[in-house]
């Protein structure tokens, strides 16, 4: 230990001369130690949860969903190959695959961000501060697997610039940055993040070579019973797999649970099927695509991190628990769109007495489906975009339920709400906090006695 | 040398103020914050930004030059129907001219055209400066503040459409090899919430340079 301080202390940049290095090297000590600094004047309680720690909750609280949703972006590329249908066959091969993709995304991500955080902390002669970092982790998450690193890295730097930097760095955002990146990449390229197609990464990567996949797939799909039409036109007249193949996601109905309901219902949702032929038996194998066991496990196509349900509600608890995340929020979260899904029943049953639309999906399921929890976990109960007021957060809990539902459900343009609904009641959240303060001052003047 | 320094110069250093002003230190939509509604309208392309700068500065210039010259026989009750009727008059030659020599532009600027009436900056150029001045003075600052404006939204025009579509002037300047490797336009930049974004930008670094600027409160 002593060696290591001995030599941050011999290496500690001037702070005058190069700014830069210093905050890099300031970053990196309180990294590693803790400050010595203590308060001069006045009297202060410190607790030791401090920003740093805080922040490392989140991140730890997100793992679980990190890893559900790393072995399902390899689940839904294998079965888009035809192979290993089952949720947990192969899922070494999946979580390796997964894994490839994700990391030049969280590479790419803390490339940017931290170079525009350490930019800024330079020039404003501040210590790194360390928001970014669950930032820099919540936006890969809530990418689809596919997207472009380049749209990533502008949708970063824009969502820390703008949304960040330009109202004073970390703690005084008024938008949640990772849900900023986000909404940049959902107006900016549409296409990348609709919801219909494109959610399944099927780029041709080093994993293959290593598999031998090609000459495998090749000979298997030959044999399809269908005649392997779809998964045949990946592949040259040489039977050289082209890589980036946009076919493939014709030939593989790539649409998520919510996609498909925005369209044919809930009837469309569990009537979703896919086929995968057994290699070495050839037998045909139907699983069906959006059984609730998927649905909890998250083994369908989406974005990264909101998959496994079941990691994100474990994750939920973490925050809840340790007190990180506002449980009032995410309770009052889950009634505002309980409530606003029930309605959506009740009107359904009356609009649409035959038909099946979005409308009637059963609002258990809704709660089930797309990012609802992912975005109840962890996007609305960043403490610094939400309300500070304990009335106020329920209030801004059940804003998010109720205006998320509706734009999830009545919206014909976007199958998922949750992004929109967030920003919306983040920028609603001071107004909140407003008027609690306001009615706690009028209730309090009201005990007084005028003399 | 003494002949040209007596020589009374065409522009004397406060008249060049006049021009210099609105461009940088108190520039109409980046300082002032008047007329962004068109700032944010028109500026999809390149194109239509330079049509309404120029429509702009024509309209100040000529209500500015046109108000002062009769600043005296306004009665001071009325001065705002005056102005009006100035700019509106002007505003329809402007259009007028459009509908005969740029018909396609005009067809995509038509109702915006039609709104440099309720621009803020000729109005306010009107009251703050043309009924109290000189009509040379008063022309140089309806060119300044036209000009200012019509930076801004030269600038804006032009970043929106070299990222929102590729082009400029209508032109392909983001070569097809680019688009080949993956590069797609930017859908936010065609939105009328770019123009937001830019300006707001712009304000931070024009601050960021200018020392003048920096309040210190």
């Amino acid at each position: 230990m002593k060696l290591i301080r001995n030599f941050l202390d011999r290496i500690e940049p001037d702070k005058k001369s190069s700014p830069f290095l210093h905050t890099l090297w300031d970053g990196f000590d309180t990294f590693l130690y803790a400050p010595a600094l203590v308060t001069k004047n006045g009297v202060h309680i410190r607790d030791g949860m401090d920003l740093k720690r805080t922040m490392i909750h989140v991140v730890l609280a997100m793992q679980l969903a990190f890893i559900a949703g790393v072995v399902n972006i390899g689940h839904q590329h294998y079965t888009a190959f035809g192979m290993y249908g089952g949720a947990f066959q192969g899922i070494g091969w999946k979580f390796a695959y997964g894994l490839l993709q994700m990391l030049p995304l969280i590479i790419v991500v803390h490339v940017v961000g931290l170079g525009i955080e350490f930019f800024f902390a330079a020039k404003k002669g501040h210590s790194i501060e360390e928001g970014f970092l669950v930032s820099a982790f919540l936006i890969p998450m809530i990418m689809p697997p596919d997207v472009p690193l380049w749209m990533v890295a502008i949708a970063t730097a824009f969502a820390v610039i703008v949304a960040k930097e330009a109202f004073g760095g970390t703690g005084m955002n008024i938008l949640n940055i990772a849900l900023t990146a986000r909404v940049f990449v959902f107006f900016a390229y549409p296409s990348e993040i609709s919801g219909e197609i494109c959610w399944i990464s099927y780029d041709y990567n080093v994993l293959h070579s290593l598999l031998g996949i090609k000459a495998h797939t090749v000979d298997y799909l030959a044999n399809l019973p269908n005649g392997g039409v779809a998964f045949d036109s990946m592949f040259d007249e040489a039977g050289q797999f082209m890589a980036n193949s946009s076919v493939l996601i014709d030939g593989w109905s790539g649409a998520t649970p919510l996609g498909l309901a925005a369209n044919g219902g809930w009837s469309a949702v569990q009537e979703a099927s896919y086929t995968i032929i057994d290699p070495v038996t050839n037998k045909a194998e139907v699983f069906q695509q959006y059984s609730t066991t998927n649905l909890l496990l998250g083994v369908m196509p989406g974005s990264i991190g909101e998959m496994n349900k079941l990691a994100v509600i474990a994750g939920a608890l973490i925050l809840a628990v340790s007190g990180i995340g506002s449980w009032r929020i995410m309770l009052s979260m889950v009634l505002g769109a309980v409530a606003v899904a029930i309605l959506m029943n009740i009107l359904g049953e009356t609009l649409y007495p035959n038909q099946d639309h979005f409308i009637k999906v059963p609002w258990y399921y809704q709660l089930f489906m797309g990012s609802f929890l992912f975005a109840m976990a962890f996007m609305a109960t960043d403490p610094v975009t939400a309300s500070g007021t304990d009335l106020g957060k329920l209030f801004y809990g059940f804003g998010i339920g109720a205006v998320g539902m509706v734009v999830r459900v009545l919206n014909p343009a976007y199958p998922e709400g949750w992004m929109l609904a967030i920003l919306f009641m983040n920028v609603f959240a001071p107004l909140i906090d407003y008027f609690v303060l306001q009615s706690n001052i009028k209730r309090r003047e009201a005990r007084v006695q005028v003399q | 040398m003494a002949e040209v320094a007596s020589r009374k110069p065409l522009l004397s250093k406060q008249d060049r103020k006049l021009v210099s002003d609105p461009l940088n230190d108190n520039n109409p939509i980046t300082v002032q914050v008047l007329g962004v509604c068109s700032a944010l309208a028109v500026t999809s392309n390149l194109a239509n930004s330079i049509v309404m700068a120029v429509a702009v500065i024509l309209v100040t210039a000529a209500a500015n030059i046109t108000i002062s010259s009769i600043r005296n026989f306004i009665p001071t009750r009325v001065r705002m129907i005056v102005q009006l009727v100035v700019i509106a008059a002007l505003v329809i030659a402007v259009r007028e001219a459009l509908q005969a020599f740029a018909f396609p532009v005009y067809k995509e600027l038509a109702v915006y055209v039609g709104l440099i009436i309720t621009n803020c900056i000729v109005m306010g150029r009107l009251e703050a400066f043309a009924m109290a001045n000189r009509p040379f003075p008063a022309l140089l600052d309806g060119i300044g503040n036209g000009l200012g404006y019509g930076v801004i939204l030269i600038a804006v025009g032009f970043f929106r459409e070299l990222f929102g579509a590729g082009k400029l002037l209508g032109y392909e300047v983001i070569p097809s090899a680019v688009y080949d490797f993956g590069y797609t336009d930017n859908g936010i930049m065609i939105l009328p919430i770019a123009s937001i974004f830019l300006i707001g930008i712009f304000i931070w670094v024009q601050r960021s340079f200018n020392k003048d600027l920096i309040d210190i409160s």
